[in-house]
């Protein structure tokens, strides 16, 4: 089970935050600020998993933006891995050429693909143009 | 670089976030949200009613607060208020403030299962998919039980969109997982299953993490999904890669569903059908053919795609272990990835390989990568890589190579990361006990530890090579010999002092004849440590001391002097200065033969797991440790190599607190009724108070049978009538799932046992103590077995000294050896004069079948196949009853591993059961034995199933056990 979905930049700033499992507000912002500090300490040739108290990180960095899944050992590491470059193509289509600004601007967006994506804590639509299918029906309203 | 929202844009948003972007400092920052935040909160509470556009920009200002790691307190009324729009885009912002604000206990959740109700109502499948999206969110007990008996017919219906159905089996799996007794499974049930050969990949994709959780659960209702899922699993790795058209990735076709149906399988053992098993195998195979076909495409997506479901597929191999063939494939596959330059299939390969390794079919594959494994500890980058190196070595360690592996981890270990130390310094403890074959070795290498890791090392770890050399007598002279070499380094670590101090405390005499380490030689080396060491290691030294005095009468006088110095006498520490006291004087006025006796050498230690595999467990979490198997190795290790151990004698002075904690107290029964040790103090105070007796009394509480004497005399024979069997079965009971403890005891009496045994023989220790301070005169105990008892069981036994002195214990050997298989126990019957009256007192030996148990380690598939091979109704025994103890899943894995047993994990489709397995050794035969045991935590009940190849015997081990729990 996913645990949460974090995109946090290399100055430490949540730009996006998902918990499938109740968290308690302070301590999300300490477990963000010690997850950050986890990915920004590794290396390139380091691996993409770290183990992080009684789970997972899988971590994907692009550009300054660090995009961290927590999981529990049900999950398969790889998958999640791809799930994180799936999810990113899916911003870069919708935002065409995303940036951490479009993610900032557009939170509720990036909320709606999200939970398109995984719900519960599963992986629930892995098709691009089905995710992005109630964004278009939005966004037609919107301009009508 | 000004940036615009896409869609509806909001200014006020915008702008809002560019400040956030400005504010140089935190102050700032928190200053400008806090200004928001009025801001926001005057405009809900204004008089002007808020249009949808105007509340739908301020909840995402909220929401982007809230990112910001600041609390909100308000606004979820108009989030609420929101999800009644009719706007689809006022209603969604509603939706997503609730399902990222609100928790699960909010006094909201009312009003939020109305406008659930509404647009579940509604038909309009958008409307549907955001309501359904918020309880799988959310998803709270009362959402449960509003709509749990609602969504498996929105799941199952015909007519239900596709999206529709994604969504709803994700919030009836949250609604199982929060509530699932509002989750009856029903007609539903096989409908759910039959998802899985849905057209839309998307509702299979949801359909199956549903089917995967409740599959753990209730593994027999959802049986038929195996089938269903392997047949959909063929369509899609013999797919085309454009079949699959969107939910292809990367010419992958539907990785994530894949891994999906394969973990999903890993509910089940193999497929029994031959036909779907067939098929299954192929798809394995399939997959494992097109990691070694080149790639479809140069993307790194690609390859990520295709080795997350060739993962997956191990896993599922592994958890089969039934395929030899697979198996090695799988292993050879790993060994690739083994030297991958990607990072993350070493770390993967590696990870999987510690699972392969404890599969027989493949450990001798796994053991083949060694060299790599080494030289990934040697030179890989990340550390985690590197511990899983570490994990992995430790899986497949065996005789073999475990001198070439221990050596490798004592090298990494001067180099290892300090946050991984202490594990490896516990890994190769373990090792290197359970495969010394030669004890020497064993030695050296935990001297290394505390060389090379002193500060990791902890105290179960030297515990355990005192523990070790004690019991062991072949390795005591080498033991003191390179205790005394390595601590003529000039700064050893405390570690060291401390088990130095123990051994040659203990076996300084087996080397004292070497001139080069005589007696004075060896006391100058300690002491020369004594002042660096801390209060506990002093402690410890200052017994060693009084030791020496017994060991070399011929340094008395230089340890006096030592113990007499200011510096000890007077030291500020207390348990110091009362030790030197007491030494002092013990070594002044004790005979030769009192302290002979006072400080003999130390007992052998009980048999028992170690307790340094018991802190690795703990350290890692069970499970992750091959817990069964060592435990197994424990039960059967000759660790114990004297088996004439001495009893536990109360009036040995042990070195305290490490033996305290080797001891373990609770475990060994006649020192819980001994004074704490801990107090060494009252202990030798005890020695002293009662000089004419060489034995200091057994319990505290003897002094007052001694004020009394008519209390014993008269009223504790009229209380108990000669011809009771005391207590009847509940002594058998308490005795079959351990061997050790008291096992009577009244105002003058105690006895207490300690047995062990090893296939269909035994041995059993009965301790009498008197408690009084009287003479036991006549004391005769008698083992008395019915004829049909003796045919099975023969007893032998020495009789012991008629007169038992007051304070005094006497020890009765027992030799056990089982025939046939029985179901009654013998009676001890103990007669005795005290003060002039006679005492007759009758109590059942615990010895029951289950002693001559050994526990049998077995897979999944053979201990189905077993099972049904056993399905004749005489050798099935079942017992259903209720809980007498609470239901603790741990206590009931330790009480089935000492019922004798092995315990099986991951055998059991159902997590929560029990399965065991084992053989009944007796002279003629022997019996297998396999056993279930099904819980049920709501009615607090238990359903117990025994198995054996004989009908006595399953249904005398069923009795035995059912009354353990």
């Amino acid at each position: 089970m996913i645990k949460f979905f974090l995109m946090v930049n290399k100055q430490g700033q949540t730009r996006l935050s998902r918990y499938y499992e109740h968290v308690e507000i302070h301590k999300r912002t300490m477990l963000e600020a010690e997850v950050i500090k986890n990915c920004l300490s590794r290396s390139r040739e380091q691996c993409s998993f770290i183990e992080y108290k009684d789970f997972k990180l899988v971590y994907r960095q692009y550009a300054a933006l660090f995009i961290v899944v927590g999981i529990n050992e049900t999950e398969n590491e790889m998958a999640v891995y791809e799930l994180i470059h799936n999810f990113v193509e899916v911003l870069d289509r919708y935002f065409s050429r995303v940036s951490e600004l479009d993610i900032m601007f557009n939170l509720d967006r990036v909320h709606i693909i999200l939970d398109e994506m995984v719900l519960n804590g599963c992986i629930v639509e892995t098709n691009k143009n089905r995710i992005l299918a109630p964004l278009f029906v939005l966004d037609k309203m919107a301009e009508s | 670089m000004p940036a615009v929202s896409k869609g509806d844009g909001m200014r006020g948003l915008a702008v809002f976030i560019s400040d956030i972007r400005n504010c140089k400092s935190k102050e700032a920052e928190i200053k400008r949200i806090n200004k928001e935040l009025a801001n926001i909160r005057s405009k809900f509470k204004g008089d002007k009613a808020l249009d949808g556009y105007s509340k739908k920009k301020y909840v995402c200002k909220l929401l982007f607060i809230f990112l910001l790691g600041h609390d909100i307190d308000f606004g979820h009324m108009e989030a609420v208020n929101l999800l009644s729009s009719n706007r689809y885009t006022e209603k969604q912002i509603g939706y997503l403030f609730i399902s990222v604000l609100v928790n699960s206990n909010s006094e909201l959740i009312r009003l939020i299962n109305n406008a659930i109700k509404n647009d579940l109502a509604s038909r309009n499948p958008t409307f549907m998919g955001l309501a359904l999206h918020c309880i799988a969110n959310v998803g709270s007990r009362e959402m449960a039980e509003a709509f749990a008996g609602e969504i498996p017919k929105i799941l199952v219906a015909g007519d239900t969109m596709d999206s529709v159905k994604q969504s709803a089996a994700l919030c009836l799996l949250r609604l199982y997982r929060t509530s699932p007794d509002f989750v009856p499974m029903g007609d539903w049930t096989s409908r759910v299953v039959h998802l899985l050969n849905d057209q839309h990949l998307g509702v299979v994709t949801a359909a199956t993490s549903l089917i995967t959780t409740l599959a753990q659960k209730n593994p027999e209702e959802f049986k038929t999904s195996v089938s269903l899922a392997v047949s959909r699993l063929s369509r899609i790795v013999t797919s085309a890669s454009t079949d699959l058209q969107d939910y292809t990735y990367y010419f992958v076709p539907a990785p994530w569903l894949s891994v999906k149906l394969l973990r999903l399988l890993q509910c089940y053992p193999p497929p029994e059908d031959a036909a779907v098993r067939g098929r299954l195998t192929e798809c394995l195979e399939t997959i494992l053919n097109k990691a070694q076909e080149p790639p479809k495409s140069k993307k790194v997506q690609h390859s990520n795609a295709k080795n997350a479901v060739l993962f997956e597929a191990i896993s599922l191999i592994i958890h089969h272990d039934s395929e030899p063939n697979l198996l090695v494939r799988a292993c050879n596959q790993l060994g690739q990835f083994l030297q991958h330059r990607e990072t993350n299939l070493r770390y993967l390969a590696l990870e999987s390989m510690c699972t392969l390794a404890s599969s027989e079919f493949s450990h001798e594959a796994v053991k083949t990568h060694i060299e790599t494994v080494i030289n990934a500890l040697k030179t890989e980058r990340d550390v985690s890589v590197r511990q899983r190196a570490v994990d992995l070595l430790y899986a497949m360690c065996d005789r073999s190579n475990a001198q070439q592996i221990v050596a490798e981890m004592l090298n990494y270990l001067e180099t290892a990361d300090y946050s991984i130390r202490e594990e490896i310094v516990l890994k190769v403890a373990i090792l290197a006990e359970k495969y010394a074959v030669d004890y020497t070795w064993y030695v050296d290498t935990i001297l290394n530890l505390i060389r090379i890791a002193g500060d990791y090392v902890s105290e179960e770890v030297w515990y355990r090579v005192i523990q070790i050399v004690i019991n062991r007598d072949d390795v005591q002279g080498y033991a003191a010999k390179t205790v005394f070499e390595a601590l003529q380094a000039p700064a050893c670590h405390e570690n060291l002092v401390k088990v130095g101090g123990y051994i040659l405390g203990e076996f300084g005499n087996l080397i004292a004849g070497d001139p080069r380490s005589s007696p004075l030689i060896q006391f100058n080396l300690l002491h020369s440590k004594f002042h660096l060491c801390s209060v506990p290691t002093r402690a410890l030294l200052l017994s060693t001391y009084i030791k020496f005095v017994n060991l070399f009468p011929e340094i008395k006088t230089t340890i006096q002097d030592v113990l007499r110095s200011d510096s000890q006498l007077k030291n500020a520490d207390v348990e110091l200065q009362q030790r030197a006291v007491e030494y002092l004087r013990l070594s002044t006025i004790a005979s030769t033969d009192i302290l002979a006796t006072v400080l003999e050498e130390m007992p052998p230690f009980p048999e028992r797991e170690s307790s340094i595999l018991a802190k690795l467990k703990k350290k890692k979490g069970p499970g992750t440790v091959t817990d069964l198997e060592e435990i197994k190795k424990e039960r059967n290790s000759d660790v114990n190599g004297g088996t004439e151990s001495t009893p536990v004698n109360a009036s040995t002075v042990s070195t305290p607190s490490p033996s305290a904690d080797l001891l373990g107290l609770g475990a060994a029964p006649l020192t819980s009724s001994s004074p704490p040790p801990s107090t060494t103090g009252s202990l030798l105070v005890d020695v002293f108070s009662d000089s004419a007796s060489v034995v200091a009394p057994l319990a505290p509480g003897s002094e007052d049978n001694f004020a009394s004497p008519d209390l014993a005399s008269s009223e504790v024979v009229s209380e108990e009538p000669a011809d009771t069997v005391h207590d009847a079965d509940e002594l058998i009971h308490k005795f079959v799932c351990k061997n050790n403890g008291v096992l009577f005891e009244n105002q003058l009496l105690q006895i207490g046992l300690k047995s062990e045994f090893r296939q269909n023989l035994g041995r059993m220790f009965i301790f009498y103590g008197n408690k009084t301070s009287t003479q036991f005169l006549n004391f005769t105990p008698t083992l008395i077995c019915s004829d049909e008892l003796q045919s099975s069981l023969n007893l032998q036994t020495k009789p012991v000294d008629p007169t038992v002195d007051g304070g005094a214990q006497v020890q009765q050997v027992v030799n056990i050896e089982c025939i046939s298989d029985f179901m009654e126990a013998p009676i001890l019957n103990i007669q005795f004069r005290y003060g002039g009256t006679f005492q007759n007192i009758s109590v059942k030996l615990p010895i029951t079948l289950n002693k001559f148990f050994q526990p049998t380690e077995m897979a999944s598939q053979d201990f189905f196949q077993r099972w049904k091979q056993l399905s004749n109704p005489q050798q099935e025994m079942q017992n259903i009853f209720k809980a007498k103890h609470p239901m603790d899943t741990e206590i009931t894995k330790a009480k089935i591993i000492g019922f004798g047993s092995a315990l099986l994990e991951e055998v059991d489709p159902n997590p929560a059961n029990f399965v065991g397995a084992g053989i009944i050794h007796t002279k003629t035969t022997q019996i297998g034995c396999l056993l279930r045991l099904e819980p049920n935590l709501q009615a607090q009940m238990y359903r117990l199933t025994l198995r054996t190849s004989k009908e006595t015997v399953s249904q005398r081990l069923c009795e035995l056990l059912s009354e353990q729990f």
